[in-house]
């Protein structure tokens, strides 16, 4: 390789090359100090959150919004989970993250496996009609939440399941098939049908096929649907909001209670602390369940 | 009746038919090759009796009984696929159990057979291992062994040797011939591979166009192919095809082909099949091997003729040199023996035998003789 003075050489993998060290040398220096400038950019939020839910009131309301904590103390998180004022009662977020949870798990489980089902079908049973049916779930995905909101409402009346957390799953599920259902046929899409054909054969029928065969091959598309599920009803708040009950609300919705109070003081680091506790199950997802997709993505690159 | 009869089957997707009218009867312990370019329609028959496709019209029965209708796990076959179709996510001893699991049968057993299976194929040492960590080869193994177990009526195979490289090819192909011979299972074989659909068959169906175009033993499709489309499409080089006029010479048909120096040629048919089609214009063919130097002719003909003919290209191909002249227009290969000195520009004496010539129509391209 042959290259001008002070011109940087690359090998292959785009890694610097011995002879160019020397010369790069002050553009590494930029390079790393505008990246880590970057980096603090956009962990400054979660900074401010983190250091003002560990200090009492009295700093953040004396103006130290950036300063560490002088005084450490976990009141503020002692409090928006179990004691602070949230609409009428003083339970703290405890009650709606519990909501949350038996709303977001039924929920995020359903959606998957039904998708799954309907890629399957959408992919190797076709039968006429099979495009039209996925274009119509495909709509579905991209139809405004509020459009649906009042027809949403009276069926779940109908159904007895208003104000429940039974009719928030089934919002969500409902919506969620939509996209499910065009990740996993997109995927199986991919899939071989002569395994399919060969399944047939020796004799297993559509359910078995389906357990046996498509569903444990579905680890990466499942974790992406997960992922993408999970954040979707976590951090929903319009479904919460317009068709939950005082005790069937979910975190979200208990969240915007908490900070819109419009009595007393208001304690902002109970606010950031109730904030991050709202945040954490999606972070806790991606961090354990990301490192699957990124490894499903490469095996999936490797067998071509 | 035979062991598997395919009775007036067709095939139709809409309008569009795929395959036309097919009648083939299969003994018990025959290896039946459909052999076609693709799009002939042979995976379509395969598929039909394997019963992953309907049957438009028509009936295929195994064993007597009608299939039409029948689920393929109920149809007491196997098949191995083109790309071995081996479940990723279970080990070999499952991939081979998973058919038999499905039929009910009791765990002692499935762990029994899936033992005899590993020794006959080899793969006993591979058994607790995933598909992705296998070779080509060792897959197709265990591909076989998925449909061996299963002691089915019918093995069915859907080109399975030709992801495999060449060597590995050849290789398995013996293997399977093997397996045929010490089973004696009946096998449908489908394969793009006319040297595959020679060696391993004990009948063949050529198929173009979604027609049976023949069916007939190895021997009798090479050497009397029913048609042009036969007779260039099995054997390789395939069969020299060019245009002759019958003509008498001395009370005795003969072909009189053109020659690149733009000379005629007369020579004698072996017979005198064609002997009411003088002045007709044919197309002759002739196989390679049958157009030899004079002293590599075969010495039980009693029909060798010597042309002399200009050589356009030699090839020499390590056992044999393969020798192209221009006659009447088209290249014409022959198959001298390696040492013999030909070379390109020179002429040269050509020994045709039409023992082995075969005559073809023009127009309708069927055999006249």
């Amino acid at each position: 390789m042959t290259t001008a003075p002070n011109s940087p050489t690359y090998d292959v993998a785009g890694t610097q090359s011995r002879k160019g060290l020397g010369a790069l040398k002050p553009a590494r220096i930029v390079l790393y100090a505008l990246l880590g400038l970057f980096c603090i950019y956009y962990l400054l939020p979660l900074y401010v959150m983190v250091a003002n839910s560990l200090k009492p009131l009295e700093e953040i309301t004396a103006g130290g919004m950036m300063a560490l904590p002088k005084e450490w103390t976990i009141a503020p998180w002692q409090s928006a989970w179990s004691t602070a004022q949230i609409g009428v009662d003083a339970t703290g977020l405890r009650p709606y993250f519990i909501n949350s949870i038996i709303m977001v798990v039924p929920a995020v489980a359903l959606s998957t496996l039904l998708g799954a089902l309907n890629g399957y079908v959408l992919t190797k049973w076709t039968f006429r009609g099979a495009t039209i049916v996925f274009g119509l779930l495909l709509f579905g995905c991209f139809i405004p939440f509020q459009m649906v909101l009042i027809p949403m409402a009276r069926m779940l009346g109908l159904m007895g399941l208003a104000g429940t957390v039974p009719g928030l799953i089934f919002v969500h599920l409902v919506y969620g098939i939509g996209f499910s259902t065009l990740y996993f046929r997109n995927y199986y899409a991919a899939f071989p049908t002569e395994l399919v054909r060969a399944a047939q054969i020796d004799g297993a029928g559509f359910f078995r096929i389906f357990w046996r065969i498509l569903l444990p091959s579905s680890g990466p598309i499942a974790v992406v649907c997960i992922i993408w599920q999970f954040t979707n009803i976590w951090n929903d708040f319009l479904f919460g909001a317009s068709f939950s009950d005082f005790d069937s609300q979910p975190m979200t919705v208990a969240l915007n209670n908490l900070v819109q109070t419009s009595t007393g003081v208001k304690e902002y680091n109970v606010h950031f602390a109730g904030a991050i506790m709202a945040a954490l199950p999606t972070l806790l997802v991606y961090i354990v369940a990301g490192r699957y997709f990124v490894r499903g993505l490469m095996a999936g690159s490797v067998k071509g | 009746m035979g062991f598997l009869d395919i009775k007036k089957a067709t095939k139709s997707y809409g309008t569009l038919q795929v395959l036309h009218e097919t009648n083939i009867s299969v003994e018990e312990g025959e290896f039946l090759v459909l052999v076609g370019p693709s799009g002939c329609g042979k995976s379509t028959l395969l598929n039909m009796i394997a019963g992953l496709e309907d049957i438009t019209t028509g009936e295929i029965a195994i064993r007597g009984r009608s299939m039409n209708g029948v689920k393929p796990a109920d149809r007491n076959i196997a098949m191995v696929f083109q790309s071995y179709a081996l479940y990723p996510n279970m080990t070999v001893a499952g991939n081979i159990a998973f058919g038999m699991e499905m039929h009910g049968i009791a765990k002692p057993e499935r762990e029994k057979r899936i033992g005899q299976v590993a020794d006959l194929l080899q793969i006993s040492h591979l058994l607790d291992r995933k598909p992705g960590q296998l070779s080509g080869g060792q897959r197709q193994r265990v591909a076989m062994g998925r449909a061996l177990v299963r002691e089915p009526d019918v093995f069915l195979f859907d080109e399975p040797l030709s992801n495999l490289d060449a060597k590995l090819r050849v290789d398995m192909r013996t293997e399977i011939k093997k397996l045929h011979q010490k089973l004696g299972t009946t096998i449908v074989y489908v394969t793009h591979d006319q040297i595959e659909a020679l060696t391993l068959s004990t009948r063949i169906a050529v198929m173009f166009g979604g027609y049976v175009q023949q069916l007939g033993t190895p021997k009798e499709i090479y050497d009397n192919p029913a048609n042009m489309f036969v007779a260039g499409f099995m054997g390789s080089p395939s069969m020299n095809l060019f245009p002759a006029r019958v003509v008498s010479e001395n009370g005795q048909p003969a072909a009189e082909i053109k020659l690149a120096t733009g000379s005629t040629a007369a020579i004698p048919f072996a017979n005198d099949k064609l002997s009411s089609s003088v002045g007709r214009d044919i197309i002759l063919g002739i196989r390679p091997e049958a157009i030899t130097d004079r002293d590599g002719a075969d010495r039980n003909s009693r029909a060798v003729h010597v042309v002399e003919a200009p050589v356009e290209v030699t090839e020499p191909a390590g056992s044999d040199t393969f020798v192209v002249s221009q006659v009447s227009g088209k290249d014409v290969t022959g198959r001298f023996r390696a040492d013999v000195a030909v070379r390109a520009g020179e002429t040269f004496p050509f020994a045709f035998n039409m023992e082995k010539a075969v005559a073809f129509d023009p127009q309708s391209e069927n055999r006249i003789a």
